[in-house]
């Protein structure tokens, strides 16, 4: 050894490759959502690199908490697409794990790591002239969340827009501010919550219960569905019982993503790579899936 | 709400397994009935001598929790039907019942519905269906709310199913 050090090779934007290579991002904001759940928004920072490429409703970025890991969390907003590009990123996420508690305590000006956009979308246009359903239970409003305002975006292409929500707690409801400001906008929001307190006057029960008086049109309905499996096993049946064809109900899926491209297989699902194929998937596939047991 | 209890059963989809002249007889034992918001329709351990079919507003079931007031444990809302404690013995309320909002309901005397089942089995049958499906329902969704599936993995309660080694 001389002492001298060797230059590192240049990384460009094709070794380094956004599947792969996470690219600094900077927290620009952090709402606390609930006690357990933030909001970051997330600007590119001065770098070589490009920003990722834009993300779509219902594909998901890996984050990484440097030094701690990486977890799979989905876009929970429309963010900055200029000229293609993720310049601004919005992620809610809930504190449940060590790399998620730490990304929950991210700071403005702190960084962090993003790699994607992985995975399929919601694929909201293909809802144009119908109405759309979204029906959200817990953190599964946080996907959810683009799907709304994409409709709200470009409000004459859509019929209705319903958007039946269920929460444990009236404290763990997201985006309560958020939710009044869609109400006047033309969205028919409804709420449930698993247990009240004292102070909540609105309804308590399971959220397919607010399926019924909803009066929906299954002919001419598309429903988006996500939270917990179980909860959007009942929710699609639900649905579909109703009369909207499996076909025209999504559900996101949730496994064991690493990579995020399909090649490490973690997330394997049945024939699906979630990662892949997923999360977003037509309950006409997923259904039989969903009832698998895991290893 | 208007017109005859007989013509507002018809209405409802609750009772569209009944046929036309079940309704008829249902409705002989129907009244229209309305409620203040923060009235109580009956309390937990009452006699459960009526049943409701609400038309409009909403109901809470409740249960007085000593320390905690009165929890709500689901609210119902229009279309469906509020007591079925009446329909076995020994015809208590388990719960409490409370107005949340201006309600409009057809109240049934049960005890009269009840004889009408014992005296008609096919009637009893279709009475049966009807409620049949949302005990089903409410079953299941009370089941669905003890997983606790929006808790944080930190709040649930795991329970092992597993060998115990002592």
């Amino acid at each position: 050894m001389t002492g001298q050090r060797t230059a590192a090779p240049a990384l460009t934007e094709s070794t380094s490759g956004t599947a792969a290579v996470p690219r600094f991002y900077r927290v620009a904001s952090r709402r606390e959502d609930t006690a357990d759940t933030v909001t970051l928004e997330l600007t590119e920072p001065a770098c070589p690199f490009e920003p990722v490429p834009a993300f779509a409703p219902g594909q998901f970025a890996m984050l990484t908490a440097f030094g701690i890991g990486e977890v799979p969390i989905s876009v929970s907003g429309l963010g900055d697409n200029g000229g293609g590009r993720a310049r601004r990123l919005e992620h809610t996420l809930r504190a449940v794990g060590a790399v998620t508690r730490a990304l929950h305590a991210a700071q403005p000006g702190s960084l962090i790591g993003v790699r994607g956009p992985f995975g399929t979308s919601w694929d909201v246009a293909s809802a144009a002239g119908r109405d759309i359903v979204i029906v959200a239970g817990g953190i599964g409003l946080a996907p959810l969340r683009p799907v709304v305002l994409t409709a709200l975006a470009d409000r004459s292409r859509y019929g209705r827009i319903v958007l039946l929500a269920g929460a444990r707690t009236p404290g763990d409801l997201l985006y309560a501010g958020e939710l009044e400001r869609w109400r006047r906008d033309g969205v028919e929001v409804a709420v449930t919550v698993d247990r009240a307190d004292t102070g909540w006057s609105g309804q308590v029960g399971l959220v397919t219960a607010l399926i019924e008086p909803a009066g929906l049109a299954p002919d001419n309905s598309v429903a988006f569905v996500c939270g917990p499996d179980v909860m959007m096993r009942f929710t699609a049946d639900a649905l579909a019982a109703r009369g909207i064809p499996v076909s025209r109900i999504r559900v996101s899926l949730e496994r064991n993503m690493r990579c995020g491209v399909g090649w490490c297989g973690h997330c394997q699902l049945g024939p699906l790579l979630v990662c892949r194929d997923g999360p977003v998937v037509g309950y006409d596939r997923a259904a039989a899936l969903m009832r698998v047991r895991e290893l | 709400m208007t017109g005859t209890v007989a013509a507002r059963l018809s209405a409802q989809p609750f009772f569209a397994v009944l046929t036309e002249a079940e309704r008829g007889a249902l409705a002989e034992d129907g009244t229209a009935v309305t409620f203040a918001a923060g009235e109580r329709p009956f309390d937990e351990g009452g006699v459960a001598d009526m049943f409701w079919l609400i038309e409009q507003g909403g109901v809470a079931l409740d249960m007085r929790v000593p320390g905690r007031g009165d929890q709500i444990v689901e609210t119902l809302g229009p279309g469906t039907v509020l007591g079925w404690s009446w329909l076995h013995p020994p015809y208590r309320w388990h719960f409490g019942a409370v107005a949340r909002l201006a309600t409009e309901a057809i109240a049934f005397d049960a005890a009269s519905v009840r004889r009408r089942c014992d005296a008609d089995p096919a009637f009893g049958y279709a009475m049966l269906r009807a409620f049949t499906p949302v005990i089903t329902e409410r079953l299941q969704a009370t089941r669905l709310r003890l997983l606790d599936l929006y808790a944080a993995p930190s709040q649930v309660r795991r329970v092992s199913i597993g060998p115990v080694n002592v």
